[in-house]
């Protein structure tokens, strides 16, 4: 099932959303990810989700909102939050802000899908 | 005549292109813009990159830009969330760049910080409903080498912002 929505798509399969990014996420763009992301988490069994970076390149502190969300949200369910293909300077934000000790990074889809 | 004239008016001109040279030179070191616009969301990407636009006359690294950016979108952003809570407003952005160091000046008139200090705390928000992660402060802290707000219940607040190019510790 593949949804898309202003430049956000979202890939749901089996217990896993992939929510592919988009270019900017800033306080904007988040409102878009947040409500749909959760729209569809009310309609299906989802247990993890994977945020892709990949053609994300910049962030602000609204983004690590959304993480945050996300990771509560799963955390209640005993589910988890993953990202990939994060550029250096997000790795930076996500540092500073103390989030990388939660979600799981990893390098390609591939590898965040199979965990 | 037309020719005494000529001779005149190019004699004064050599001396007026040195003066011309000097105000530009000066112009050029110190340079003003000064921007209005409605408290909305979507304006969040525009104040950030006319910044960002401005600012490469002082010849940033793109770290240095990001940086700015980073810090113009979350003050721009406590504007929209915070000072106007989503409501109609104006907010003021005013950036000047002298030598190598950017001033950007962000002003709303809009409820006011209670207390800043608190305000200012990494990952405190007034609106822990809202999904903010209560950053922002921490953000422009960190990516600016000054950052000052003024604020008054009431009556809307300052963020005025500093950055010197050309020394970024990450470098």
């Amino acid at each position: 099932m593949i949804r898309q929505s202003e430049q956000v798509n979202y890939e749901v399969d089996n217990h896993n959303m992939v929510v592919h990014l988009p270019k900017e996420l800033d306080h904007h763009n988040c409102l878009t990810v947040k409500n749909n992301t959760e729209q569809i988490m009310d309609e299906t069994y989802i247990n993890r989700i994977i945020f892709d970076f990949t053609h994300t390149h910049f962030m602000d502190s609204s983004g690590i909102g959304v993480l945050l969300g996300r990771y509560k949200r799963m955390m209640g369910i005993g589910g988890e939050v993953a990202i990939y293909g994060v550029n250096e300077r997000i790795k930076r934000l996500l540092h500073l802000s103390g989030i990388s000790k939660l979600i799981r990074q990893y390098e390609t889809k591939e590898q965040a899908v199979r965990g | 005549m037309i020719c005494v004239k000529g001779i005149l008016s190019g004699y004064h001109e050599s001396e007026g292109d040195i003066m011309m040279q000097e105000q530009l030179q000066a112009s050029i070191k110190s340079e003003t813009f000064k921007l209005e616009m409605e408290s909305k969301s979507h304006n969040e990407e525009f104040a950030r990159v006319v910044v960002a636009v401005f600012m490469t006359r002082l010849d940033p690294t793109l770290e240095e830009i990001e940086d700015v950016k980073t810090a113009v979108s979350e003050a721009v952003t406590n504007a929209v969330i915070h000072g106007y809570q989503g409501k109609e407003g104006k907010i003021y952005l005013e950036v000047s760049a002298k030598d190598k160091t950017l001033c950007v000046c962000i002003r709303d008139e809009g409820v006011g910080i209670e207390d800043i200090a608190k305000a200012m705390e990494p990952l405190y928000t007034s609106l822990p409903s809202g999904e903010r992660s209560g950053m922002g402060f921490s953000f422009m802290e960190a990516f600016m080498d000054e950052v000052l707000v003024e604020s008054k219940p009431g009556e809307g607040t300052t963020i005025k912002m500093k950055k010197t190019m050309g020394q970024d510790p990450f470098e």
